[in-house]
């Protein structure tokens, strides 16, 4: 038998963009097994939430992760506003899944130029980040900011869509429906790019099911699943969004790093026709359900329960619950589950088989976000405490926990 | 002195490596936006290194986690002299939102020496541009020092 190798790559590794460890064990060039370490980055944010009140919340929630800052402020809105009773306006509906979706194309842009850029593929990568500038571009009109927004609020948005800015959404689809398929083909059709992707990093629809893979990640193993089909929330009822996946579109579903390309480049066109429903559709109207921070903050106060969200996040579901005491000014408890977490279960999986070299490609292909997985997590072995946690301990210590908090 | 002043006694090519000690991400796609044709610091003369024993300038962004302390300091320690630091953002020039954190050891200036602070949250790409190019007048005076005690020795 051969020798096995461990080799750790990261925390901090030129092929990552943010501080994890994996530690492969290798077979000569064969990657036989993977021990991924969370936690290097963890913030303690839902600790430090029950110090502040929901407002001041928002804008922790915001810097949970700068990707998707906007779905996880919009899934901490819509559960304190589902706590709370606070309706939303049509109007402030709509801009909310705008900015969702504009979120979602600079997301998936990045990181299909950033996969280009994981394989050596740099002149692809410069040509991600030039159609990317233009979107964001427009989050600027929009709000004054390209990456932390600001516009969601409780009750609604802060921002209107003015003429200005209407005429700057339809600009950027009208570039992107002509831009963006040169993009796609230069890398579609590069015979290089297709053998660095192609059957690198499987993920079987068993597998994705069984490990709980959410979003491009299990959309490109074949699972059909996306919150905005199945359980719309905001504006998404009124269209029709389904599920993408890659036997719809080339026959079969291999679930390998190059069908995630392909999922999240047809996302990006799925998510310019939705823009352009919205904007058609657009209602006239309130954009927020009160103006006054002073008189929500007020509400707030007086509301008592448990509020629950989840949204369809660039990376897949992403779920908030927030729980209000009457009498209470700041959060009681605050608990968010972002889709790197339920996607990172499956790297292991992904790696098994597959060589050294491709490593950084297979963490890069979920579109980690570790700063969105990292915020309450028990760290025992930073302190050099290797032990372990069994599963009966942890569902003891759950349910514990969860006690404890349904018990204040 | 102005920018324009910055860059035009810019007498090497920075290279620059980042090191994210527990940012949101949010500076990090403003430093890839920066390397982007848009804003292009290649045209400038800097470029992004994999590892810190090839650079000149370390960005940190990022309020430092406790697992992350040691692993900047470690990175810190691997860079060759004449070395400058700049971090980018305001968690890592404050702690900004997350000041009240129980899993924090920053900001980075208790860790390391820090000689650039660029503001922002985050902070524009021309900002993080301006940042590392303020760097280059510490980075000669660093040399300059460094040469003068190697002429006394010998």
């Amino acid at each position: 038998m051969e020798k096995q190798y461990t080799i750790p790559i990261g925390p901090v590794h030129v092929g990552l963009k943010e501080p994890i460890t994996a530690w492969l064990d290798l077979e000569g060039e064969k990657i036989v097994g993977a021990t991924v370490r969370p936690g290097a980055i963890h913030r303690g944010i839902e600790f430090m939430a029950r110090e502040r009140n929901p407002i001041q919340v928002i804008y922790l929630a915001e810097r949970i992760c700068g990707i998707c800052s906007f779905s996880h402020i919009t899934a901490f809105v819509r559960a304190v506003e589902d706590a709370a009773g606070i309706p939303v306006p049509p109007r402030g509906q709509y801009i909310r899944a705008l900015t969702l979706e504009l979120e979602r194309l600079h997301s998936h842009m990045l990181w299909a130029g950033v996969a280009c850029y994981s394989i050596g593929f740099d002149s692809a990568f410069n040509l991600g980040m030039v159609l990317r500038e233009k979107v964001m571009d427009v989050l600027e009109v929009l709000s004054g900011n390209r990456v932390n927004y600001g516009v969601g609020t409780i009750g609604g948005v802060r921002w209107d869509i003015t003429p200005k800015v209407a005429a700057a959404v339809r600009e950027m689809v009208k570039y992107y429906r002509a831009e963006f398929y040169p993009f796609y083909e230069i890398v579609t059709e590069d015979p290089i790019a297709h053998a660095r992707m192609r059957h690198v990093g499987t993920l079987s629809y068993e597998d994705a099911l069984r490990y709980g893979a959410v979003g491009p990640t299990a959309r490109a193993s074949g699972v059909r699943c996306d919150l905005r089909h199945s359980s719309p929330y905001e504006a998404y009822a009124d269209f029709d969004v389904t599920p993408i996946v890659p036997q719809d579109y080339y026959g079969k579903a291999y679930g390998d790093v190059f069908d995630r390309f392909l999922v999240r480049v047809h996302e990006v066109y799925q998510s310019l026709d939705i823009v352009d429903k919205i904007m058609d559709g657009l209602p006239e109207g309130d954009i927020v359900w009160e103006k006054n921070a002073t008189k929500v903050l007020l509400a707030l106060k007086k509301a008592e329960g448990t509020g629950w969200s989840a949204i369809e996040a660039p990376r897949g579901d992403d779920s908030h619950v927030v729980h209000l005491a009457a009498g209470d000014e700041n959060v009681t408890w605050w608990k968010v589950r972002a889709p790197t977490y339920a996607n990172a279960v499956s790297w292991p999986v992904m790696f098994r088989e597959n060589e050294l070299a491709d490593a950084p490609l297979i963490i890069n292909s979920i579109d980690p976000c570790i700063s969105c997985m990292e915020r309450i997590l028990t760290t025992d072995v930073g302190r050099g405490d290797q032990r372990l946690l069994t599963r009966k301990e942890l569902l003891k210590m759950s349910r514990e926990k969860t006690r404890r908090l349904m018990g204040k | 002195m102005n920018l324009a002043k910055y860059l035009e006694i810019l007498p090497k090519s920075l290279w620059v490596t980042t090191c994210n000690s527990g940012s949101c991400n949010g500076c990090d796609i403003e430093i890839v936006a920066t390397i982007s044709p848009r804003y292009d610091i290649e045209r400038l003369g800097m470029k992004l290194v994999g590892t810190p024993r090839h650079a000149d300038v370390l960005v940190v962004t990022g309020p430092v986690t406790k697992f992350m302390t040691e692993k900047l300091r470690r990175i810190y320690h691997q860079m060759p002299d004449p070395k400058v630091v700049v971090v980018v953002g305001n968690c890592g020039a404050s702690g900004d939102v997350f000041y009240k954190s129980y899993n924090l050891d920053g900001p980075v200036d208790r860790i390391i020496p820090v000689d650039v602070y660029v503001h922002g949250c985050p902070p524009r790409p021309e900002a993080i541009i301006e940042g590392v190019a303020k760097a280059v007048l510490k980075l000669e005076n660093l040399k300059a020092s460094l040469e003068a005690k190697e002429e006394a020795v010998s």
